[in-house]
């Protein structure tokens, strides 16, 4: 038996180490299964609206106005900006900023929910009408509980942080939670695009 | 071994002998005692064999309810079964075949093996996979919970709309089935993302990518379809389930939706699942015939390509299952020629498995007599798909008997048959006892001659013309004897795989030992004893080669394995982390010990099913908060887990 042939050549990190912990690839590979489902919810909306339909149906109450829904997007892009400051706030071992960041985070995803509430409160249609608006509600309706759950998490992450579980070395949770906003507000800017951008573009008319 | 709190460790390297240490594992990675430890065991092992059993429970089930439809079909004018009655079961046949059967077979030799395959400890995410199981079972029961109260799901298994609308199918039937299927989805979601991290992570060291059996080559591929396939499947299942209470037009023709969105969604995820079924059962031929050919499989990395590739056609195919819809002539040609590529690499394996066969010693096993059989099956089952994957034919023989004989000899023949050979391959190793092999002939003679008796013949009952999804037909049509040997040949198909049963039952028991590598077979699930011990290996195996165990015949390539010495890692439940493509170690993993999280989040999961079953919203709410607290309680960052500030604490 040869020892050398068996030990590894350095010492090895113990534990949940950022990219090499197992939680951290499952997230990867849950992303990408979410990923697929909202592909597959976008290839509803350009599959029903690639059919013809009768004038001012699709988009119904005619293209979405962008007032409340540029803006917000705005909010959610700062919001993903503020996590990431607070991961590479905890990489240096800055628990304040990981706290801070984290908060903000938070709280503007909150926002982005009221906001929402009212841009769905605004919608001449109810879920029932159409197509259409079972398309809008649906959708933006995944999104919004995928926001939910991101703003639960940036939540929880935020209290562990002010009790002091991470830092500089262990900070695994930190990454893990965070891609998840990320990937949230990624998928919101195909949303975004896929209903207020085309409709502009002629899709549907 | 007292308590560690700094970050980096070299590990020790020992002699599996050495005093002490294996009590000192067994301490460490038992499961606890009584109700509790087996409720909240996470050990791959159990949740195996708990997979398989519950899938063999699910088999039985459908295999009686096609047996009772067989006895209808016997005969023409028959009036065992009433027209209702009849969709209701052969809807539930397909379905619990289809998902509740072959899918969870396979994760189960799976869930067994692969760390045993790996020269691992356990799966990368050990509370995920019981997560799997549990919803695994509470969605089989949640789906067989509609039929026993008599609305079991009855618009067959692919559930077109309109037929499956609320306006035709006003019961709850199909309120089941859609959210029974996504409930499952969450199980072979999660499922599969363990599947993908622990191939990534968790091979032994010096497990390089082209080192990795076979058999995790057919699971991994699987698994990599369901990631981006299962969201399909649940998002038609969801929208079906919106527009049947909640009034949503997704599918509805008559307010400006559209039928065929479900069948899009649905096959996209339907093809690449129906290779997710047969894959790993292909992956457990390759590991296990060339053990009975003495010799290692002829062409293994390109088996392995192959396997992939299938997959990747795989996803372009599934128009194939609409070739009758009207769609344009263009697309269907492009779709028609991809399935018709789709057989070269299936070709590989045939040829492969031959040529295996052809230049080795074969002995003949019960196990490898199925495994060989496989190869036949799977070649009918292929021609007759090759066939149906041409248009012209296409539009004679659909949802004509010919695709009844088409799924059964892909199903049975890829699925079943290898399923039952791994059965007498692996369950030495499961159970530390043999299989009977005078009995297993007479279990192999009757499955094989019973489903070609019983099979076979549907191919001509498509050619005479046949329907399939019939409940009765009238006499004089010329398919009398057909349909009476079919039924004939059904039954003594049935009868043999009780005998695969009787076996099993008797051997727990009563089988000869085994011994730790029974059928001298070169892989490092054969290394450790019979049962394995809850920590699989006493200290971690280094790979040097394909095969391990066959070193010393078949040579080195400069590296050898060490399966007796290797890195000790006993300050808690732990494992090694390797590189994803050299499985170089970088990380050594802190593995989570029993748990009730899986099971309370399962049961919740649940509820939340069952809410929306009722629309009963503050189930539906209570719900959503068992779910968020069992999350919250799982995740919480624990030091035993080396997640938190401090350092790694025994
Ligand atoms: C004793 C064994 C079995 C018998 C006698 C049997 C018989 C049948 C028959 C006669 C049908 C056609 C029903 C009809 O169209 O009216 C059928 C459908 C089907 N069977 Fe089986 N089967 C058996 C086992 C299996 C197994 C092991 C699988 C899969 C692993 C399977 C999968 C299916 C599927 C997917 C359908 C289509 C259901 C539908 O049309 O919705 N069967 N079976």
């Amino acid at each position: 038996m040869s020892d050398a042939a068996i030990r590894p050549h350095a010492e090895l990190p113990v534990g949940a180490i950022g990219s090499r912990a197992s939680g951290w690839w499952a997230m990867i590979f849950t992303i990408f299964t979410e990923g697929s489902l909202f592909a597959y919810l976008l290839f509803s909306y350009y599959y029903i609206a690639a059919q013809p339909h009768l004038p001012g149906t699709f988009p119904q109450g005619g293209v979405p106005s962008l007032a409340l829904a540029l803006p917000n997007t705005i909010v959610l892009l700062i919001s993903s900006g503020f996590v990431a400051w607070a991961q590479t706030g905890v990489e240096r071992n800055d628990k304040k900023r990981l706290a801070l960041g984290l908060l903000i985070g938070c709280l503007l995803g909150i926002v982005f929910l009221i906001v929402q509430y009212f841009e769905w409160a605004g919608k001449s249609f109810p879920l029932a009408s159409s197509p259409y608006s079972s398309l809008y509600f649906v959708v933006t309706g995944f999104h919004m509980a995928h926001v939910v759950v991101g703003v639960l998490v940036l939540a929880a992450l935020w209290f562990w942080s002010r009790r002091g579980y991470f830092n500089n070395v262990r900070f695994a949770h930190v990454h893990i939670g965070a891609i998840y906003w990320h990937f949230v507000d990624a998928v919101w800017i195909a949303v975004f695009f896929t209903f207020y951008i085309t409709p502009l573009l002629g899709l549907g008319a | 071994m007292s308590s560690i709190t700094d970050y980096e460790r070299m590990p020790d390297v020992a002699e599996a002998e050495r005093r002490g240490l294996a009590q000192e594992m067994q301490r460490l990675w038992e499961t606890g005692p009584g109700v509790r430890g087996w409720l909240s065991t996470v050990d791959h092992k159990e949740i195996g064999l708990r997979y398989i059993v519950t899938a063999f429970a699910f088999l039985i089930a459908g295999g009686v309810e096609a047996l009772i439809f067989r006895l209808q079909l016997a005969g023409p004018n028959e009036h065992l079964l009433t027209p209702e009655q009849y969709d209701q079961l052969f809807t539930v046949h397909g379905m619990t075949m289809i998902f509740l059967y072959a899918g969870p077979v396979l994760s189960g030799f799976s869930n067994y093996l692969w760390p045993l395959l790996l020269g691992a400890r356990d799966m990368a995410l050990p509370r995920l996979n019981a997560l799997s199981y549990w919803i695994y079972l509470c969605a089989g029961v949640f789906l067989y919970a509609a039929f026993a109260i008599g609305f079991g799901p009855n618009d067959g298994w692919f559930n077109y709309v309109p037929l499956a609308a609320r306006a035709f199918n006003g019961g709850p039937n199909i309120d089941f089935y859609a959210l029974g299927m996504i409930l499952l989805g969450i199980s072979t979601t999660v499922g599969a993302i363990n599947f993908i991290v622990t191939f990534l992570r968790m091979r032994a060291p010096g497990m390089t990518i082209n080192r990795v059996p076979i058999l995790i080559w057919g699971t991994l591929t699987a698994s990599a379809a369901n990631v981006f396939a299962i969201p399909a499947v649940s998002l038609a299942f969801f929208l079906l389930w919106m527009d049947r209470n909640l009034g949503t037009h997704f599918f509805d023709t008559a307010a400006g939706g559209q039928a065929l969105l479900w069948q899009h969604l649905f096959w996209m995820f339907g093809h690449p699942w129906v290779y997710a079924i047969v894959l790993p059962a292909m992956g457990m031929v390759s590991d296990g015939l060339p053990v009975f050919c003495r010799r290692p499989l002829v062409g293994a990395p390109a088996v392995a390509l192959a396997t992939v590739a299938t997959m990747v056609l795989g996803f372009g195919v599934w128009v194939h299952h609409m070739f009758a819809t009207g769609l344009p002539t263009i697309s269907l040609s492009f779709f028609s020629a991809a399935s018709i590529i789709i057989a070269l690499p299936s070709a590989v394996g045939v040829f492969a498995w031959l040529a295996t066969i052809w230049t080795g010693r074969p002995v003949f096993t019960t196990a490898f007599l199925f495994f060989a059989s496989f190869i036949l099956l799977f070649t009918i089952g292929g021609v007759s798909g090759f066939m149906t994957g041409s248009l012209p034919v296409d539009w004679q023989l659909t949802d004509t008997y010919f695709v009844v004989a088409h799924i059964h000899y892909v199903l049975i023949g890829i699925n079943v048959f290898p399923v039952a050979g791994a059965i007498y391959f692996w369950f030495p190793k499961f159970t530390g006892r043999m299989l009977d092999e005078r009995l297993g002939r007479w279990n192999f003679w009757l499955m094989f001659a019973g489903f070609n008796i019983g099979f076979f013949p549907m191919h001509i009952a498509g050619l005479l013309g046949m329907p399939r999804r019939i409940y009765t037909y009238a006499d004089g049509m010329g398919w009398d004897w057909v349909n009476l040997t079919i039924t004939a040949g059904s039954f003594v198909f049935a009868f043999g795989v009780l005998l695969l049963i009787a076996n099993v039952v008797r051997s727990v028991k009563a089988g000869r030992f085994a011994g730790a590598n029974p059928w001298d077979a070169p892989t490092l699930e054969w290394a450790t004893s019979s049962p394995p011990p809850p920590y699989n290996f006493v200290v971690i195996p280094t790979v040097g080669g394909a095969h391990p165990l066959w070193e010393d015949r078949l040579g080195t390539e400069g590296e050898t394995s060490h399966t007796r010495a290797g890195l000790v890692l006993d300050h808690g439940r732990e494992a090694i982390g390797t590189t994803p493509v050299d499985a170089e170690p970088n990380v050594i993993l802190k593995m989570p010990g029993d748990s009730l999280s899986p099971l309370c989040l399962a049961l919740a999961a649940t509820a939340l099913f069952v809410g929306l079953l009722l629309l009963a919203w503050w189930l539906v709410a209570l719900s959503l908060l068992g779910i968020g607290a069992s999350i919250l309680v799982w995740l919480w960052p624990r030091a035993r887990l080396g997640e938190t500030a401090g350092g790694a604490h025994v």
